[in-house]
C-alpha cells in the first residue's frame, strides 16, 4: 500500500472529527527548523461540507480493538485498514507544511493493543518532529483514555494540544453504543490533563525556562443525535466538563451517516441546525453569562430549531427587559437578542462620551430589527409586549429527500 | 484645493500630512493622491488655494491611530489618504475620536483596516508553495531562476614526503606532489516559488510572517505588484518588481497528495457549498490546487451520501428467513432457503444444527467446511474427528449434545481441486446471527460453548479476546452460561507433537468444565 492510498483511508477514517482549531498557542520560529505558530490559527483551506482545513488531520492507524457502534473504525465494521509509520506521519506533515497547505498536525488512531501503546506511538510522532525536524508548527495529539499520567506528561511537552473525546451526552450512551468506554477512564485522562496542566502555567510563572505543557489547553468531542439524549443533558455536561476540566472548546458533531454503518444507529443525520444551537448556546454559557440551566427548562429539554437560544430566553423573560443602552450594566446588555459580546464592549465605550441612538446602534451592526423590542435608545422606547414566536418561514424544499439525509433544515 | 502627488507609501503620506497640518490646511482644501495615479485635466488647472484651518505647528497623535493608518496605507483605495489626513486633523482637537465608532470616518477607517487584515489573514492562509530543484528553460518571459550559490571549498591540499632519521633531526624530501581532491558536488537546493495575487498592496506587511515560518527554506513569493525572495543563509527579505504568474512554477510534485487529502477529508453527508464560498471567496481559487477537485466533490456527494444509507439498510441479514416458531423442526425445513447474505450462492448446501433438541450443552462451531458443506451434518469432517475424540477421552457422550455453527454456509476460495476455508468476515457472522439466537430460543440449553473466535464474536461481541477470557462463565441475554475455548481444528494446526497435545488438553478442560457446568 502506498502513501497516497493510507492518506486516502486514514483521513476518511478522521474526518468524523470536527475538531481543527490551530488557534491558542503562540510559538516563535526556532530558526533551526520550519514553523511558527501565531496563535490566532489559520484556516489554509475549505472543503465542500464548510469546514476548515487546517491541520493535517489523520489517524496514525484506523485498526482498532473497540466496537464502539457510532464509529466507523469499530473492530466490527467491515472497512479497508491502514497503518502509517511515525515516519510516514512526520514526513507527510513537513512535505505539507513547507508548501504552507497546513498549520500543522492533528493525529489520532484507533487503540491497538492496549491504551498505553497507542499513546506511545502517538508521541513517538510528536517527538520525532520536535526533535528530528525542529518542527515549530502546531501538534495536536489524541489523548487516549486509560493511558499512563507518565504519558500524558510526556505527550502535553510535544504537543499544543491534547484532547481525550466524551464521544457521548451521558454514560448510558456509553454503555449502550460504545460498550469498552466509559466516562470515568475518559474523565479521569481530561483531569490527568488539566492537573499537570495547571502544574506546568505555575512554574513558568515562576521561571519562563520552565516547560510548557499543552499550551492550547485541551477540548472534546460530543456526538449529537445518535442517541435520544436531549439538549438539557447535553448541555449539562459540557458545564461540568467546561467547569471541571477547563477544557478550551467542546465539539458538538451532529451524527450524520458513515460507510458501513451499524444497523442500531439512526439512518438519517441531525439536523445541522441543532448543533448549530448547541453551539450558541456553549457561547451563551462561556462568554455571555448563561446558565445551562436557563437555555432549556424539564418541559421544554430540547433547544429549539426555529429560534436561537437567545432570544427564546428574552421573550419567556419580559420581566428583564427593557434595557436601557446607555445606562444597564454590561451583564444585562449581554443577554439582549441581536447584541454580540464585542458590540456590547463598543456600546460601553462609546456611551462614556454620548448616549447612542438607534442609529448609531445600526452602525456598529447591531441586529436592530431583533433587538428593539427589548431595548432602550435615546429616539426609542420598545412598546409593552414582547415580540411573540413567529412561525418560522420555510421554504418548500425542491430536494426534500436530499435534505432529509443531510440533515439541512 | 491643493493637490499633492504621493509616493503610495506611508512615511511619504506621514511627511505630507505633517506638513500640510503645520501649514493649516483643512481636510477640505487638501487633495492627496497616489503618484501612480492618473490625474484628470481638470484637477490640474485648479488654482492652488492657500490654507485657511488652524495651523499645529507642533502635530501629535496616538500610536493607536498611526498603527491602524500604517496598515490603512496598504489600501487600494484612492481615497485612503484623505482619510487619513481627515483624521488625523480632527485628531489634534477630539482627542478621544477613535473610541467613537458609530463616527464615519472612524467606521470607514475601521472598515479600511478590517479589509487589509483580511486580506492579510488570508494571504498566509492561501499562498502554495511549489518547489524546483533545478533551473527551469529559458523563456521569452522572465522567469524565476534557481541559481545555487557556489561555496568555495578550500582543498585540503597534501603531498608525499620522505622522512629519514638522521643524528641531527628528521630530514625530510619531497617524493610527488599531490592533485587536490577533486571539489564537491555542487549540493541540489530546493527553492520554494509561489504565485499569488493579495487585494491590496500587502506584500511588505505579509513577508515577514513567512520569514518567520519559513526561516531555514529558500523561498519567493511573486505578486502583480512586487515580488519578495527570502535568504535563509543570510536571513533577509529582499524585494523586486511584480511578475506575472507563469513565471512561477506549474505545479508540484505534492499536488496529488494534498488533493487526495482534500478529498478524503470532508464529509459528503454534510454539504455546506455557502459557508465554503464565503470562508473561500473564489477570487481566491485559481491559486489554490485542491480547489480543482471541487465540481466533483460536489456532484458526488449526494450520491455518496445515498449509497452509503442504502448499505446501511441494505446490510446483509438472514432475519427475514427466521421462522416465528422457534422449534428446531421448523428452523430446520426453513434454511435452505435462506439468502441472508452472499454465502448461499457457493455453497452447496446449508448445514442446520444436529443433535439432542432438549440438551443440557450446546456446542458452537464457526462454520461447515468442505467434508460439512457435502454432507450437510455439522462437524463430520476431520475437526469433528478431534472432536470426537476429545469428547470420548473425558467421557461426554456426543448425542446429548448439540452442535452447530455460527454461520450456517461454507466460505471457501477455489485453489484448483481445493476449497480452502476462508474466515467469514463479521458482516456475515452478524447476518447469520438470528438462526443461532432462534437455535438457541428452540433447545434452550443451560451452558453454551463457543468453539473458536468466529463463535464467541457472535455470542459475545466483536472485541471477546478468546485466550484471554477463555474458560471463562460469561452471563448473556440468550443463556446464563457461556463458556468459549479454541475450535478443534486449532489442534490440527498445531506446530508439533507437543504443541498438538497442550491444545488438546486445553480443549479438554474447556470442554470438561463446561460440560460440568451443564450437569450442575
Amino acid at each position: 500500500m502506498n502513501i497516497q492510498e493510507k492518506l486516502e483511508i486514514l483521513a476518511d477514517a478522521a474526518k468524523y472529527d470536527a475538531s481543527c482549531a490551530s488557534s491558542g498557542a503562540k510559538r516563535g520560529g526556532n530558526g533551526e527548523g520550519i514553523g511558527h505558530s501565531d496563535g490566532m490559527g489559520i484556516c489554509h483551506s475549505y472543503t465542500p461540507d464548510g469546514r476548515c482545513v487546517s491541520l493535517l488531520k489523520i489517524l496514525l492507524t484506523n485498526m482498532c480493538t473497540y466496537d464502539c457502534v457510532f464509529c466507523v473504525n469499530r473492530v466490527s465494521s467491515d472497512i479497508r485498514r491502514a497503518r502509517f509509520t511515525p515516519e510516514e506521519v512526520a514526513n507527510l506533515t513537513i512535505d505539507f507544511y513547507k508548501r504552507n497547505y497546513i498549520e500543522g498536525l492533528f493525529l489520532s488512531s484507533g487503540i491497538i493493543q492496549s491504551p498505553d501503546y497507542t499513546m506511545e506511538q502517538l508521541i513517538a510522532v510528536a517527538k520525532q518532529l520536535r526533535q528530528v525536524h525542529k518542527f515549530g508548527g502546531y501538534i495536536h495529539l489524541k489523548a487516549i483514555p486509560g493511558a499512563s499520567q507518565l504519558l500524558m506528561e510526556e505527550a502535553g511537552l510535544f504537543a499544543d494540544r491534547l484532547s481525550a473525546n466524551i464521544e457521548l451526552p451521558t454514560q448510558g450512551d456509553l454503555v449502550q453504543l460504545a460498550p469498552e468506554k466509559k466516562s470515568a477512564v475518559i474523565e479521569s485522562t481530561m483531569a490527568q490533563i488539566a492537573v499537570r496542566k495547571d502544574e506546568a502555567d505555575e512554574e513558568r510563572k515562576r521561571s519562563s525556562l520552565a516547560p510548557k505543557f499543552a499550551a492550547a489547553g485541551q477540548s472534546t468531542q460530543m456526538i449529537v443525535g445518535a442517541t435520544p439524549a436531549n439538549d438539557r443533558q447535553i448541555l449539562s455536561t459540557a458545564t461540568h466538563l467546561y467547569g471541571q476540566y477547563k477544557l478550551r472548546r467542546i465539539y458538538y458533531t451532529g451524527f450524520s451517516p458513515y460507510p458501513e454503518a451499524d444497523a442500531r444507529l439512526p439512518l438519517q443525520a441531525a439536523p445541522m441546525m441543532r448543533e448549530h444551537r448547541l453551539y450558541q448556546s456553549d457561547w451563551l454559557m462561556r462568554f455571555y453569562g448563561f446558565e445551562a440551566s436557563e437555555l432549556t427548562s424539564e418541559e421544554q429539554p430540547s433547544l429549539s430549531l426555529a429560534e436561537d437560544p437567545k432570544t427564546t430566553w428574552a421573550r419567556t423573560h419580559p420581566e428583564f427587559f427593557p434595557v436601557d443602552v446607555n445606562q444597564a450594566p454590561r451583564e444585562s446588555l449581554l443577554r439582549v437578542p441581536g447584541v454580540g459580546y464585542r458590540n456590547v464592549e463598543r456600546i460601553l465605550n462609546i456611551r462614556k462620551y454620548h448616549a447612542l441612538l438607534v442609529e448609531d446602534l445600526r452602525k456598529l451592526h447591531v441586529r436592530v430589527k431583533l433587538a428593539l423590542p427589548y431595548l432602550i435608545a435615546v429616539d426609542h422606547l420598545p412598546g409593552p409586549e414582547l415580540p411573540a414566536l413567529l412561525p418560522a418561514a420555510s421554504q418548500m424544499d425542491l430536494f426534500a429527500p436530499v435534505s432529509a439525509l443531510t440533515g439541512s433544515v | 484645493m491643493k493637490h499633492v502627488l504621493l509616493e503610495p507609501d506611508f512615511e511619504a503620506w506621514r511627511a505630507a500630512a505633517r506638513d500640510a497640518l503645520r501649514s493649516g490646511y483643512r481636510p477640505d482644501e487638501l487633495d492627496l493622491e497616489d503618484g501612480t495615479a492618473p490625474a484628470t485635466l481638470s484637477l490640474m488647472l485648479e488654482p492652488e488655494d492657500g490654507a485657511t484651518g488652524t495651523a499645529y505647528p507642533k502635530p501629535h497623535t496616538s500610536k493607536a491611530f498611526l498603527e491602524a493608518a500604517q496598515v490603512v496605507s496598504v489600501h487600494r483605495d484612492s481615497q485612503r489618504w484623505n482619510l487619513l489626513y481627515r483624521i488625523l486633523y480632527r485628531l489634534q482637537t477630539e482627542r478621544d475620536l477613535l473610541k467613537l465608532e458609530t463616527d464615519d470616518d472612524v467606521a470607514q477607517l475601521l472598515r479600511f483596516e478590517a479589509q487589509v487584515r483580511r486580506d492579510l489573514h488570508k494571504m498566509h492562509a492561501f499562498v502554495r508553495f511549489r518547489k524546483v530543484l533545478e533551473p527551469g528553460n529559458p523563456a521569452e518571459r522572465p522567469v524565476v531562476v534557481d541559481e545555487p550559490v557556489a561555496v568555495a571549498v578550500e582543498a585540503e591540499a597534501h603531498h608525499l614526503m620522505l622522512e629519514t632519521p638522521t643524528p641531527f633531526g628528521n630530514l625530510r624530501t619531497e617524493i610527488e606532489s599531490c592533485a587536490p581532491a577533486e571539489a564537491p558536488a555542487e549540493p541540489e537546493c530546493e527553492h520554494f516559488i509561489a504565485w499569488y495575487q493579495p487585494d491590496h498592496r500587502i506584500l511588505p506587511m505579509a513577508a515577514p510572517f513567512f520569514a518567520e515560518r519559513f526561516a531555514i527554506m529558500r523561498w519567493t513569493i511573486l505578486t502583480p505588484d512586487a515580488s519578495v525572495s527570502w535568504d535563509p543563509v543570510a536571513k533577509q527579505l529582499s524585494f523586486a518588481p511584480g511578475l506575472p504568474r507563469e513565471s512561477a512554477p506549474a505545479e508540484d510534485e505534492l499536488e496529488t497528495l494534498w488533493r487526495s487529502y482534500y478529498a478524503s477529508i470532508y464529509n459528503p453527508a454534510r454539504l455546506n457549498v455557502s459557508t465554503m464560498r464565503s470562508e473561500m471567496p473564489v477570487r481566491y481559487w485559481k491559486n489554490l490546487p485542491e480547489v480543482q477537485l471541487l465540481p466533483t466533490l460536489i456532484t458526488q456527494s449526494k450520491t455518496r451520501v445515498e449509497s452509503m444509507v442504502s448499505r446501511q439498510q441494505a446490510q446483509p441479514n438472514a432475519q427475514p428467513f427466521v421462522p416465528d416458531e422457534h422449534t428446531i423442526q421448523a428452523l430446520t425445513a426453513s434454511l435452505p432457503a435462506c439468502k441472508g447474505c452472499e454465502l448461499y450462492c457457493h455453497a452447496t448446501q446449508v448445514v442446520p444444527g444436529r443433535g439432542d433438541r432438549q440438551a443440557a450443552m450446546m456446542l458452537v462451531g464457526e462454520q461447515p467446511g468442505d467434508q460439512e458443506d457435502r454432507r450437510g451434518e455439522p462437524f463430520v469432517g476431520p475437526a469433528g474427528a478431534v472432536l470426537d475424540r476429545v469428547l470420548e477421552e473425558i467421557g461426554i457422550p456426543r448425542a446429548q449434545l448439540y452442535v452447530t455453527n455460527a454461520v450456517k454456509h461454507f466460505k471457501f476460495i477455489q485453489r484448483g481441486k481445493l476449497r480452502l476455508h476462508q474466515n467469514p468476515r463479521m458482516s456475515e457472522i452478524m447476518a447469520c446471527r438470528p438462526w443461532l439466537l432462534a437455535e438457541l430460543d428452540a433447545v434452550k440449553p443451560k451452558v453454551v460453548l463457543c468453539l473458536g473466535a468466529s463463535a464467541s464474536k457472535s455470542l459475545l461481541g466483536g472485541t471477546f479476546a478468546l485466550m484471554k477470557d477463555h474458560g471463562k462463565q460469561l452471563s448473556t441475554p440468550f443463556a446464563d452460561r457461556v463458556f468459549a475455548t479454541i475450535h478443534p481444528s486449532a489442534v490440527l494446526r498445531a506446530r508439533d507433537e507437543p504443541n498438538r497435545i497442550q491444545l488438546q488438553t486445553f480443549l479438554a478442560d474447556d470442554l470438561a468444565r463446561a460440560w460440568q457446568a451443564s450437569q450442575a
